[in-house]
């Protein structure tokens, strides 16, 4: 393997250079974002048929999965940019971890909240102490304790490790948690659409969903980088690069 | 650093916190006090039937002693800090982790065993049945070392701030859920004549973990939230 990837990545860690590409880079990310989300909501609300057994009322599943699986991917990358931020003590993973936060939070609510309008017309209410819901609502907890802890510190940086720690602690919790409220209560349905092995789902449903997916994916990448630009300017706020852009010498986003 | 020296510093922490407990035994008796008046509400609240009491009995003394442990938990290295003695554990040649271990030996001595010693008496008060007591006091006495040892975590991390009340409920939270749920499940169980022993062994694998696990990440959370 040539040596200038690792290379690149080293330099990508310096807040002024990833500050520059992020810029460079968010509104693709936000408008490919946009155009994935459009084109998914068109092949969910309007191409597909509506299910034999719920009605129209199943769409809200293009919103609601792609929400729930963006919850937990936002935890994963959360974790995995707190043990680099841990061990390594790396400005930049402690900024991704921490601005992670507050997007796998709104993501793990629109799940919660889109579940809960499709539970009132087809399980009749709007609420119901079944496993994944309760599941679902600890991840949040353990996103708000994340943000929680985070703010409590005066110090940003010792508030980030922190919180990166107790972030690392939540994602042994997770599939602790899963197993004994499953043990505990069930009612939710089963996963239909499945990596290996055949999904069980429509193509005609499929295709949407995992669009959103993508969107939701695209969407994520540009929120955290638009987060992270702030982060880091805040946190480099005294250092030269900032004054400069400050003092309008570089446009932010080209070589300085 | 020799056997000897890990064990008397072992003996020495144990010994200090116990005292400067018995120093302020009314701190010890407020979590007990807490705990009998929200039992005491919960009849004013539903209503002083029999069955219903008896249906609940189990879960509301496993929340209401865990609520109890809530509230002193706060306190668990609150003076260490303020006077700076925690600082000079962490310095110790001793291992960091050893020690808190010993301190949350000291705090669960303080804290959960009067809690124990009246959850009879609460449950009692909610007519839980005299056979079910026994699988009580076993899910108690397995649940409430592992609260206290991940809240002991949670307590570290929150170390270097000043306002961690409500923060450390909402952090708690998530992280205690499957001991209620298993430790609630053993108690249901045993009410309903089925066998109970299968949550039971759950809660103690789990405290075997913990309480391997949960030291050295108290260590690590409070190296982490110490250095400013």
């Amino acid at each position: 393997m040539s040596r200038w990837i690792p290379l690149w990545l080293h330099k990508l860690g310096s807040p002024p250079i990833f500050y520059r590409f992020a810029g460079a880079l968010r509104p693709w990310f936000l408008g490919l974002a946009l155009i994935a989300g459009a084109v998914a909501l068109y092949g969910g609300l309007v191409l597909a048929p509506a299910d034999y057994q719920q009605g129209d009322a199943y769409r809200i599943i293009f919103i609601h999965v792609p929400s729930a699986w963006m919850g937990l991917f936002v935890y994963g990358v959360m974790a995995v940019a707190s043990f680099i931020a841990l061990v390594w003590r790396i400005k930049l993973a402690e900024a991704v971890a921490m601005e992670s936060a507050p997007i796998g939070a709104a993501f793990t609510f629109i799940t919660l909240v889109t579940g809960s309008l499709w539970g009132k017309p087809m399980w009749g209410t709007w609420w119901t102490w079944d496993a994944r819901l309760t599941s679902e609502l600890v991840l949040l907890f353990l996103y708000l304790g994340v943000i929680g802890l985070y703010h409590a510190f005066e110090d940003r940086r010792q508030g980030a490790r922190a919180a990166a720690f107790l972030a690392i602690v939540g994602i042994i919790n997770v599939p602790i948690v899963h197993f004994s409220v499953n043990w505990w209560n069930t009612l939710h349905q089963g996963s239909t659409v499945r990596i290996l092995g055949p999904s069980k789902i429509s193509g005609d449903m499929l295709w949407p969903l995992l669009t959103m997916m993508v969107a939701t994916k695209l969407y994520y990448v540009a929120s955290l980088f638009g987060r992270v630009r702030a982060d880091l300017l805040e946190l480099e706020g005294g250092k030269d690069w900032v004054r400069r852009i400050a003092t309008g010498e570089v446009v932010p986003g080209e070589q300085a | 650093m020799n056997q000897a020296s890990v064990s008397h510093a072992c003996a020495a922490v144990l010994r200090r916190d116990l005292t400067l407990a018995w120093r302020r035994r009314g701190d010890i008796a407020m979590p007990v006090l807490y705990a009998l008046i929200v039992a005491t509400l919960f009849p004013f609240a539903l209503g002083p039937e029999d069955a219903l009491l008896q249906r609940i009995a189990g879960g509301v003394v496993l929340v209401t002693v865990l609520l109890a442990m809530l509230l002193a938990l706060d306190a668990m290295f609150r003076s260490d800090i303020e006077d700076g003695s925690l600082e000079q554990l962490v310095l110790a040649p001793q291992p960091l982790a050893l020690m808190l271990g010993m301190k949350i030996l000291a705090h669960w001595l303080t804290t959960a065993l009067p809690l124990i010693v009246i959850a009879p008496l609460l449950a009692g008060m909610l007519h839980l049945p005299m056979a079910v007591m026994g699988v009580l006091l076993l899910a108690l006495l397995l649940a409430t070392p592992m609260l206290s040892l991940l809240g002991a975590m949670l307590v570290a991390l929150t170390a270097g701030t000043r306002r961690s009340g409500m923060l450390l409920a909402l952090m708690l939270l998530p992280l205690c859920v499957p001991v209620v749920i298993f430790a609630a499940g053993a108690v249901a169980a045993a009410q309903q004549g089925l066998p109970w022993i299968a949550p039971i062994a759950w809660l103690g694998a789990a405290l075997a973990l913990a309480l391997v696990l949960a030291p050295l990440a108290c260590a690590t959370a409070l190296r982490i939230a110490l250095d400013a």
